[in-house]
């Protein structure tokens, strides 16, 4: 489904990631980990077509991506952004959020979508035509993810989904996830610094350090700790003396 | 079925009701500014007088009486006369169709294009943004007054060639404000956002980076209500603006200014129009700014 | 000094809403010395507002009622002048949102030099120098870049340790830290913690650490109040955390995932009215 063959990006001066390569077959999760600032967020804003100066091969679906995308690939690939208070626009209601991608695309049923997205993501109708500041944190956050939902895409790039919410809440978009990769067949990119979130939706993961990934891995084999890079060892360490 | 309760209920059941709901609130959050209101009253105030002041005016404007120069205020003449014997009521009311009408006119020209400029060259920024603000640049380069007085010159002196001139040199600001604002917000995630959700470039730019710059652009339009009010009578002194027998407030003020000592009332009541007209739209900016905000309320 | 730090005693925060007053908090009553106080809660529990009233940074139609003191000081009656002295001075806030409350227009390295300026004396050289010696200290791996970079230019999690240097520039007496750490991978997320502790030991600072992240706050916290729609329904010391009673509380520890024991699906809270009384 997703190939990224020897990605680069550069900001000026600053190489962000460097040569970073995998694939995702259909209906799978993918996670990304990796220590602040080491180019996950950018990787995922690369193949969202966010950024770009970037080198390298993508593709989708075989399709090679090129720098340009149309509105068929933003059909089909949605990204949630890993700050909820930057990314909810701070004049428009959420029904107005909501109903943007709908206009775009020309989605007919904008009525029920958003009734639907909404109950999806455990919002209550309330807060339909609040505007973001009126909401707390995870709150926005969910609505974010209900946008990212709505013109129904096969392919989600989740930056930190659930770094911003509450564990109670955090379960329940966990276990919203994990419904709608079953019954859509949804591919997602999970990128998380919390490996017990990772491991719970993911069944491959890849590891990142300074722009580049080193170590990749399933889920199994990290579970029973045979990750090989110190980064790895490191970060599994301290999740597990965080369970403790 | 239009009820306060409907208005305000926490849970609208549509999308009309809910917008309805948040203008009968910003009217409610705008009503509770006294300085606001009193500026919304006064300029509504003007407009209708300008609307209706052929039925409002107790004389022809035009009509000269050289019997009756410079007469102060009376029942007759509720506001005087001026140096022709003309009364001065009918003349400020006419003049408000002119002066009033050439101030919402420039506003009208001007702010979309500011808006528009400054917002394409912000959100697009590159060559784009460079080609643009050179462009208001050699427009803000220019005194404000002669780039207009040549401009006038070219064309025939009138009001509509005053207002042409007065657009083109009060818009470099408005763009300069909209890119300031452009800039701030291009590299946010929920532009990013929108553009995932595979909006084009001018979708963005109007329906939202826009509206983000709208209310600093409101504000400024409103202080500068008064200096283009000026411009206009500058023009209109020096011949270029609103011709003699036309009753612009600031050529009434221009012509009439060397009556200040004696006849004081003469030059002193269009400006006291001047003052109110600029006033009120300036209160009324700032209420509106504070409504325009939703988090605000 | 015989107050307590913080004194909070009954503080209401009600938000307009169409239909009359909404309340966010409804009657919170703290009481903090020189310790790590932890905040728990779910999503809309009025974390944030709390901290807020206490920097008296709420929007100026919220209403607030009950007693905030700081410091023997009362934070309702103080003037603008006096709490402008004590924010970023003697409280720092970081925010939920760190890049969302930064200038987009400064550099990184000028915000933090000018928090630091602000509340000590020195040149702009020394200023420059302490906040390159913060961004070392918050374990930024490049500090010259990052201090001539813009808040766009940074990851989520530098721009919440640029927040974070920014509040501890001037060496406040209370640090309220909204989710400080949401943004980090657990690495810098424990380095940047003992740095937080060895301010609270070594200076006597007080940290109000608010946050979901259970285990975090009972490993590090010293006492752990858990709020609940604008309550605290339960404040236990953070070593009794296995015996926390609240069924809220109990309920968030359940619906963890967890690296050690895989399941399929994550139990979720199913929220008591009760609880609400
Ligand atoms: N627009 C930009 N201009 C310049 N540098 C940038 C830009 N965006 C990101 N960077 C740099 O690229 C690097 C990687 O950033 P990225 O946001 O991908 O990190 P991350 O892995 O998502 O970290 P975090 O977990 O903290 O969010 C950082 O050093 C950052 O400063
Ligand atoms: N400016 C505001 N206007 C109206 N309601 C508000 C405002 N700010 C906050 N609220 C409401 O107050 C309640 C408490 O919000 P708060 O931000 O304190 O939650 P929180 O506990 O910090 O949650 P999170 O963990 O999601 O950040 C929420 O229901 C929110 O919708
Ligand atoms: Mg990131
Ligand atoms: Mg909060």
């Amino acid at each position: 489904m997703i190939e990224v063959q020897d990605l680069h990006v550069r900001f000026g001066g600053v190489h962000a990631v460097r040569g970073v390569s995998f694939a995702i077959a259909a209906g799978e999760s993918f996670g990304l980990v990796g220590e602040s600032g080491s180019g996950k967020s950018t990787v995922l804003r690369a193949l969202a077509g966010l950024i770009p100066g970037w080198t390298g091969a993508m593709t989708l679906q075989g399709r090679p991506l090129g720098a340009r995308r149309d509105r068929a690939f933003f059909r089909s690939v949605q990204m949630v952004f890993q700050d909820p208070y930057g990314s909810l626009h701070p004049r428009q209601t959420v029904d107005r959020i909501l109903a943007e991608p709908l206009a775009i695309h020309g989605l007919s049923d904008a009525e029920a979508r958003i009734r639907r997205a909404l109950e999806e993501v455990a919002l209550s109708p309330i807060v339909r035509f609040r505007y973001p500041h009126q909401l707390s944190g995870g709150q926005r956050q969910r609505v974010a993810i209900a946008r990212a939902l709505i013109a129904d895409p096969s392919v989600l790039l989740l930056d930190e989904p659930t770094s911003a919410l509450d564990v109670s809440v955090q379960a329940e978009v966990l276990n919203l996830l994990a419904d709608l990769r079953a019954a859509r067949q949804l591919t997602c990119i999970l990128v998380s610094h919390n490996l017990a979130v990772v491991a719970h939706l993911c069944a491959h993961l890849a590891v990142m350090q300074q722009g580049q990934v080193v170590e990749a891995l399933d889920v199994a084999s990290l579970r029973a700790g045979q990750a090989q890079h110190p980064h790895t060892r490191d970060l599994v360490a301290l999740s597990r003396d965080l369970e403790a | 079925m239009i009820s306060r309760a409907w208005l305000l209920s926490d849970q609208p059941a549509s999308r009309a009701q809910a917008a309805w709901g948040r203008r009968y609130q910003a009217w409610l959050a705008f009503r509770r500014d006294p300085l606001a209101v009193a500026g919304l009253a006064v300029a509504l105030a003007m407009l209708v007088m300008a609307v209706f002041a052929p039925l409002l005016a107790t004389h022809d404007p035009g009509a000269q009486d050289l019997a009756n120069r410079l007469q102060p205020p009376s029942a007759e003449h509720w506001f005087g006369t001026d140096e022709l014997g003309r009364d001065v009521w009918s003349r400020i009311l006419y003049g408000a169709r002119i002066t009033l009408g050439m101030v919402v006119a420039v506003v009208l020209l001007v702010a979309p294009v500011g808006l528009l400029v400054g917002c394409a060259a912000g959100y697009a920024g590159g060559w784009l943004d460079r080609i643009l603000m050179r462009a208001t640049d050699v427009f803000l380069a220019f005194p404000r007054l002669i780039l207009a007085l040549a401009f006038v010159a070219a064309m025939k002196p009138g009001v509509e060639s005053a207002i042409a001139a007065i657009a083109l040199t009060a818009w470099p600001p408005y763009a300069r404000l909209a890119r300031a604002e452009a800039l701030r917000i291009r590299d946010a995630d929920f532009i990013s956002a929108v553009r995932m959700a595979g909006a084009s470039p001018w979708r963005i730019v109007l329906r939202h980076v826009a509206p983000v710059c709208i209310p600093s652009l409101v504000v400024r339009v409103t202080l500068d209500m008064s200096s283009i009010i000026l411009t206009a009578a500058g023009l209109g002194f020096l011949g270029l603006g609103a011709q003699p027998p036309l009753p612009e407030w600031g050529t009434m003020i221009a012509t009439a200014r060397r009556f200040i000592l004696e006849q004081w009332w003469v030059p002193v009541i269009p400006g006291i129009a001047i003052f109110l007209a600029s006033l009120s739209f300036n209160l009324l900016g700032d209420g509106l700014r504070d409504v325009l905000d939703p988090k605000q309320r | 000094m015989t107050h307590p730090l913080v004194e909070i005693a009954d503080l209401r925060v009600d938000f307009p809403g169409p239909n009359g007053f909404v309340p966010a908090v409804r009657g919170v009553s703290l009481t903090m010395g020189r310790e790590k106080l932890g905040i728990v809660g779910e999503s809309g529990s009025g974390k944030s507002v709390t901290g807020r009233a206490l920097m008296r940074l709420l929007p100026p139609q919220a209403r607030v009622a009950g007693s905030l003191r700081f410091d023997g000081i009362d934070i309702a009656a103080a003037t603008p002048r006096a709490m402008r002295k004590l924010r970023g001075a003697r409280i720092g806030l970081v925010l939920q949102d760190p890049k969302f409350s930064l200038n987009p227009v400064m550099t990184a390295g000028a915000q933090i030099a000018e928090a630091w300026a602000t509340h000590q004396r020195g040149s702009a050289r020394d200023a420059r120098d302490a906040a390159m010696r913060l961004l070392e200290q918050v374990l930024i791996r490049d500090p010259r870049r990052v201090f001539d970079a813009y808040p766009h230019e940074l990851s989520g999690g530098m721009g919440q340790r640029v927040m974070i240097a920014m509040m501890l520039a001037p060496e406040p007496d209370l640090l309220i830290a909204d989710e400080p750490t949401s943004a980090l991978d657990a690495t810098v997320q424990a380095e940047i913690l003992r740095l937080i502790d060895r301010l609270v030991s070594d200076r006597g600072m007080g940290l109000m650490l608010i946050s979901h992240d259970l285990p975090l706050v009972f490993r590090f916290c010293d006492r752990v109040a858990v709020m609940y729609a604008g309550r605290v329904v339960e404040e236990v010391a953070a070593k009794d955390l296995h015996a926390a009673t609240h069924p809220y509380t109990r309920g968030l520890l359940d619906c963890m995932p967890r690296l050690d024991a895989p399941r399929a699906r994550l139990p979720v809270l199913t929220r008591d009215p009760a609880w609400l009384a």
